[in-house]
């Protein structure tokens, strides 16, 4: 797929989609700059990689939109890359992600459709909740929260708003008896 | 001969030649954004690739070298799409302003995206920011508009020995940039212009003058007076649809009066007044032991080139000013004083086929008392961008003459817009100014051409003469190697910045190709052939300016008013 030839071993933890970001993100700095496909291109498969990696809140104006196509056009664009770009650099960039939509393509799809990330990868992505049954209504999670996320009485079982929830998990951090839980 | 298959058709090719030299001759065409013609080939834009049997991926056709038996499909759906993807991808960082752009329906990048028919936004993310330069007199910078094809940074540095601009950070992030990114003003442009020529879309232009004129012309306080270059009849035509190298002098005089300038003035009278002084500075050097040999001084970007790069050789320069900076000199005294009209009410303006002209005129030696001798320039190209402003319909017009005192001019004047034209008509005057006898041969022929280097040895009256003639800055540079390393037999050099000389300058209509730059040098040939008057010494109305106003060439008015001086100069880069 990439790289120097040396093996690397994953396991269901590792998100494919955010592994063939992380290369995009990779390659598009090491581009020199000289030949359109790679300069442009490049650039391109890695914003389309960030936007099916994020969740809807984060998207603005023509957001919605522009994921969509960029699911659309990624593999096009895939293709014209690895076919015309100047050197090997190019060339070979675009494999990454073919190679995981070949192989793992389920997991882009959850992305896509369910906007999950199986892995738990994908920061943007999780869904956070609190058991009620566990919750001991301590307050500490919603005294953490950056943005207020968290409501609940004290001595009660709290709740988490999940649209001003940022997925930065420091709810799940701090919990004590693991009440909060990912999905 | 080398056979290949093509679109399934068998075609000939030349062993070791590319691909797409081999395609264009076959009749088909395939686009390219970085290809230059002459220079080695870049393979940066990817748009000219194609599908070869047995290869991978889709193969540069402007690298790659032809073998036998090759196949070949240019236009197979795979090729196709990766085109259409790749200006797709450029307009995903280019400004959606084609409306507002100078370059509208003369821009490359446009007619591509026509021609494979883009007709959605399929890619859009992140744009970069750039800055627009307008520090330069001549050419604004506009980075935004830039698709980075590379073929100005290879322009500067590979035809004019420059190297000005050139590719600055990397990936998404490049940019074509000066010297640590500071002003143009300040690098080592020489504002030739030939970037300008070259830029397939809008990121290069000229700093246009328009609007200074139109103010001008509306202002019933100044005399607004105009002069043309002798370049600029036989290519304006080219803008308004006529074959290239179609002369309309006559009418362009017409339209310029039209235009509202109260005088028209032909910069080719000074061109001959050029000679008059260039011819007789010759014969002085050489009869005086001055510095040899003497370098033509009418080109300004080479003369800030000279200054910046050699600056050891600037004595060997003439001192004469440039034909655009002499008659901007007379009208502001002679005709000033002739019409009683005060220099600080007139406002002069010349067309120019060149950008680095607005850079001379704004040279602070070019003016007496703090009033400039040429206030604007315009390039052709603004020049055609006024008549269309004005509605002015070539065709009506009945030709006209240029105005008195400066009313006629040799076809010797006219030839300065081709290489070697000043070096023909030097050498007429100067062969009568030595010897009292006209050239029996009046054309020649060694240094006229398209070459780049051009060298000749004359014989006059036992003196033998070696004369050479470089235009490109590059080629320019060739042959000052050669006199700094000790070349005695050359007496006059003629150089001009643009290759081809002022009918190829930056200033004028984009888009000409070789064959255009061609015939407009043969148009002004073939105005010199059916020419009456064709030595500058002849034309009458010199002889009346030197009579009754200059007094003879070389003179003390013609020191004060028609000589300059030079000056190393430091620039960023």
């Amino acid at each position: 797929m990439m790289g120097s030839g040396g093996l690397v071993v994953m396991d269901e933890d590792t998100c494919m989609v955010d592994l063939a970001k992380f290369f995009m993100d990779f390659i598009q700095r090491e581009s020199c700059g000289k030949c359109i496909p790679c300069r442009e291109g490049t650039r391109r498969m890695l914003e389309i990689l960030e936007r099916i990696t994020q969740a809807r809140r984060s998207e603005t104006g023509t957001g919605a939109l522009e994921r969509f196509k960029g699911v659309m056009y990624l593999t096009r664009l895939a293709e014209v890359i690895k076919d015309t770009s100047l050197c090997g650099l190019g060339q070979t960039a675009p494999n990454p992600v073919l190679s995981t939509l070949r192989w793992f393509r389920n997991e882009y799809e959850e992305h896509i459709f369910h906007r999950r990330c199986p892995a738990g990868a994908c920061r943007e992505l999780l869904h956070f909740r609190i058991d009620p049954d566990l919750c001991k209504g301590c307050t500490l999670c919603a005294k953490k929260c950056p943005t207020q996320a968290i409501m609940g009485a004290p001595k009660s079982p709290h709740y988490i708003i999940t649209d001003k929830c940022i997925g930065c998990g420091t709810c799940l951090e701090v919990c004590r008896p693991k009440a909060v839980i990912v999905d | 001969m080398v056979t290949i298959e093509v679109n399934n058709r068998t075609v000939e090719a030349k062993p070791g030649e590319m691909l797409l030299s081999t395609l264009r001759r076959a009749g088909i065409k395939v686009p390219t954004m970085c290809n230059i013609d002459g220079l080695p080939p870049s393979g940066a834009c990817r748009m000219c690739v194609v599908e070869v049997e047995g290869r991978p991926g889709l193969q540069p056709s402007c690298a790659l070298p032809v073998t036998e038996g090759m196949k070949v499909q240019t236009h197979s759906p795979r090729a196709v799409r990766a085109r259409k993807t790749i200006v797709e991808l450029l307009l995903a960082n280019h400004p959606d302003d084609c409306l507002y752009c100078v370059r509208n329906n003369q821009c490359e990048l446009q007619n591509l995206a026509g021609e494979l028919g883009v007709r959605e936004r399929r890619y859009t993310g992140q744009r970069e920011e750039y800055h627009l330069d307008l520090s330069s007199p001549s050419i604004v910078r506009d980075p935004a508009k830039c698709i980075l094809c590379g073929k100005c940074v290879r322009v500067c540095a590979e035809i004019q020995n420059v190297a000005s601009i050139d590719f600055v950070g990397r990936g998404s992030h490049s940019r074509v940039g000066t010297a640590f990114e500071q002003g143009l003003n300040v690098s080592s442009c020489i504002n030739c212009g030939q970037c300008v020529m070259i830029c397939p879309t809008g990121a290069l232009r000229e700093k246009s003058a328009l609007k200074e004129v139109f103010e001008a012309i509306l202002d019933p306080e100044r005399v607004v007076v105009v002069q043309h270059a002798p370049a600029v009849s036989v290519s304006l035509a080219e803008e308004f649809g006529l074959r290239p190298g179609t002369d309309i002098n006559g009418v362009m005089v017409a339209a310029l009066r039209r235009l509202g300038f109260d005088r028209v003035f032909d910069t080719s009278f000074s061109a001959d007044l050029t000679i008059m002084e260039e011819a007789s500075e010759l014969v002085d050097r050489i009869k005086n032991g001055g510095k040899l040999p003497m370098m033509t001084s009418c080109s300004p970007g080479w003369i800030k080139f000279v200054e910046q790069f050699y600056p050891d050789m600037i004595e060997n320069l003439s001192t004469c000013k440039s034909p655009q900076q002499m008659l901007g000199a007379l009208i502001k005294s002679l005709f000033a004083e002739r019409e009683g009209i005060d220099p600080s009410r007139i406002f002069s303006v010349s067309i120019m086929p060149c950008t680095a002209k607005k850079f001379e005129a704004g040279r602070p030696e070019m003016g007496r008392h703090g009033i400039a001798d040429v206030d604007a320039v315009l390039t052709t190209r603004e020049l055609a961008r006024m008549i269309r402003l004005e509605g002015i319909d070539l065709q009506s017009l009945t030709p006209s003459e240029a105005d008195n005192p400066f009313g006629q001019r040799s076809t010797a004047g006219k030839l300065f817009g081709a290489t070697g034209g000043v070096m023909e008509a030097a050498v007429r005057t100067a062969h009568y100014l030595l010897t009292g006898r006209e050239l029996a041969e009046l054309k020649v022929q060694p240094i006229r051409g398209m070459k780049g280097v051009k060298k000749a040895k004359l014989k006059i009256d036992g003196l033998e003469i070696g004369i050479a003639v470089a235009s490109g800055l590059g080629n320019a540079a060739e042959l000052l190697e050669e006199v700094r390393a000790g070349r005695q037999d050359l007496h006059f050099i003629e150089i001009m910045t643009c290759s081809g000389g002022c009918v190829a300058g930056g200033g004028q209509p984009i888009g000409a190709d070789a064959a255009a730059v061609r015939a407009r040098m043969q148009a002004l040939y073939n105005i010199d052939r059916s020419g009456t008057l064709r030595t500058s010494h002849s034309n009458p109305d010199i002889k009346r300016v030197y009579e009754e106003y200059l007094g003879e060439p070389l003179g003390e008015k013609s020191h004060h008013l028609l000589h300059t001086h030079y000056a190393k100069r430091e620039v960023v880069g």
